[in-house]
């Protein structure tokens, strides 16, 4: 079944062409990675989805609903989360209450009630409590639940910043890069995390990854860009051994 | 160095720590009654802490916890001050309903204020608040009708069901229970996801979004909460200084409210309040130096000019900015962990680390 399907998507910055008609699916349940050199689109793909990006032309269309006019706000409800390749987490809060922002998507008490805190208020509150820490227990977060996210390696805020997107509790999971300025031992970590995620959470992942040892690890199907245009799809290993691919890399 | 058990979720959604930090604030209620018994000279004054408090508690709300910094604060000021003693003297309306009035003025100001301001962010923002304020005076300044215009407007004493706030006790208590409701109310947003939002908006306005935060309703609502705070504090305030004319809320008080917020510590309830005694005792402390400086190459003289008071609140800002980031809140903060860690304390608790590079920051 198809969960989020891209149909002939482009995107201009002026004169420049970031994505000139994409098209991809992303099926129910599994983890598909979008790999490509730099300035390929990839990170522009994610703009589109979470529609911070406005597509040029072209339709988004996720569980079967056209997303492409869905304001930005809207998406998070709608069950898609994303993670930033720079790390976008509140610095100046602790690991907790950057999770319970994750629970924003579920909030129900209105602003009049939160003024009072009334009790309603108080049970929401606890209830979004609990499926943070079903997140906290789930990544391993126990040890940083008060810290501050400045005081927190990097390592640590990658994992932390999965988390809160795992909060809003999504269908669908955009993860931009997660390995970047991670060291081995925490990419073989992510790794697990990944499958975690999709085994046991049942939530399909989306990704934007350099680290092929990661990606043929985790992903069940790779689409390859380059100067915004899809030059194969497939298996990890067919697009890896794909010719197009090769020279896309290596030039030539 | 005490150690803090957390037992159950619930601990953590109450206002206070434990019952340290509760009977604490216990004590502090009870010194602020028994106050004006000790020191009954000072009561006028210690109001007008209070009303700063309250103004401090709004700034704090929008800069603080929002990240949007107005430079127009006083112009709310007026507003709630002008429009609570017009609908209380010329309209003859109850004290309540006046000032609920009043707050609900300021408040759709706020909204009208904040909706343009969706657009800016960081500097230009708060140009645009402060061209708000210029505005706004001038406008106090021409409507003769309802302000007074240039002439000003005396402002009577408070009467709340049938009960006269004339004496300076009286209207001590008044503010104080305002302030405290003020207080009461902020705090329980703060704690509450409204209070979250502002906080992820001032963070990374782009990752709130994607969390699903409507970042112009949020925005929209921390100008508008903001704004009716600053409207009860107009009418509290109109009562206290008995005469509105329109140079009272000028850009030096707006100056003035932001002095508080920065000094007392960005990002803190506690700093709003430790801001507000700053800046009402921070004139008098000027006022007693000025007499202090001594005749050299007619020093004394140079000092006693006009004008050296907004001078000295923009010095202020610069060093607190440059060396005390996080404000007088942020000092004790130290200080309470270098007793409590005492003889341990590192320096490097606090510093900041490098940030790391976003070099992809999107807007």
């Amino acid at each position: 079944m198809t969960l989020l399907e891209a149909d002939n998507l482009a995107i201009n910055f002026g004169g420049i062409t970031a994505l000139a008609g994409v098209s991809f699916e992303v099926r129910a349940g599994e983890v598909l990675t979008i790999i490509g050199p730099n300035g390929a689109g990839k990170t522009t793909i994610f703009n589109l989805v979470s529609r911070i990006y406005d597509p040029t032309r072209g339709r988004l269309v996720f569980g079967g609903e056209d997303i492409t006019r869905v304001p930005p706000h809207e998406i998070a409800r709608r069950g898609i989360a994303r993670t930033f390749q720079n790390i976008e987490l509140f610095e100046h809060a602790t690991v907790l209450q950057n999770l319970l922002l994750g629970r924003h998507a579920h909030k129900r008490s209105r602003f009049v009630e939160e003024l009072l805190f009334l009790p309603r208020v108080r049970a929401l509150e606890l209830e979004h409590r609990g499926a943070v820490e079903k997140v906290i227990d789930f990544l391993d977060l126990q040890p940083y639940r008060d810290s501050l996210i400045v005081n927190l390696p990097y390592g640590v805020r990658k994992v932390v910043e999965m988390g809160r997107a795992l909060c809003t509790q999504p269908k669908l999971l955009l993860l931009d890069e997660p390995s970047s300025g991670l060291s081995v031992e925490e990419t073989e970590e992510m790794a697990f995390w990944i499958q975690d995620i999709r085994t046991l959470l049942g939530i399909t992942v989306l990704m934007v990854e350099h680290d092929m040892s990661l990606v043929s690890a985790v992903s069940d199907r790779v689409v390859a860009l380059n100067y915004g245009l899809v030059i194969a799809a497939g298996t990890p290993r067919d697009v890896q051994a794909h010719p197009d691919v090769v020279k896309a890399y290596l030039g030539g | 160095m005490r150690f803090l058990f957390k037992t159950s979720y619930a601990q953590e959604l109450g206002l206070f720590r434990d019952n340290v930090q509760r009977h604490w604030y216990l004590a502090l209620v009870a010194a602020l009654l028994v106050l004006p018994r000790v020191v009954p000279d000072y009561v006028g004054d210690i109001s007008l802490v209070f009303i700063y408090g309250l103004c401090g508690l709004a700034l704090m709300v929008l800069a603080g916890y929002t990240g949007l910094v107005s430079l127009g604060h006083a112009a709310f000021l007026g507003i709630g001050a002008y429009a609570h003693v017009f609908f209380a003297q010329d309209l003859k309306l109850p004290w309540i309903v006046s000032v609920a009035l009043a707050c609900v003025i300021t408040a759709a100001v706020g909204v009208l204020v904040g909706l343009p301001a969706l657009r800016m962010t960081g500097v230009y923002l708060t140009i645009a608040t402060l061209a708000f304020a210029l505005i706004i005076q001038e406008v106090f300044a021409r409507w003769d009708r309802v302000t007074g215009g240039l002439k000003g407007k005396p402002v009577d004493k408070p009467v709340l069901f049938g009960f006269s706030f004339a004496s300076e006790l009286a209207f001590y208590f008044l503010c104080l229970a305002v302030l405290a409701g003020a207080l009461w109310l902020t705090a329980n947003l703060l704690r509450a996801p409204t209070g979250r939002a502002w906080v992820a908006i001032r963070d990374s306005e782009i990752a709130a979004q994607s969390m699903g935060v409507n970042v112009a309703v949020y925005k929209t609502m921390a100008f508008a909460y903001s704004a009716a705070l600053m409207g009860v504090a107009g009418a509290l305030f109109a009562h206290k200084i008995g005469f509105l004319a329109p140079d009272i809320f000028s850009v030096l008080l707006s100056i003035q409210l932001l002095l508080m917020v920065v000094v007392g510590g960005l990002g803190s309830l506690h700093g709003a309040l430790y801001g507000a005694v700053f800046v009402a005792i921070l004139p008098v402390l000027i006022s007693q130096a000025r007499d202090a400086v001594p005749a050299w190459h007619g020093l004394d003289r140079f000092v006693k000019q006009p004008g050296l008071e907004p001078g000295l609140f923009g010095l202020i800002l610069v060093l607190f900015i440059l060396f005390e980031p996080l404000g007088i809140y942020g000092r004790w903060m130290k200080i309470k962990l270098y007793f409590a860690m005492f003889p341990l304390y590192k320096r490097a608790t606090f510093k900041r680390q490098k940030a790391y590079m976003r070099s992809e920051r999107l807007r």
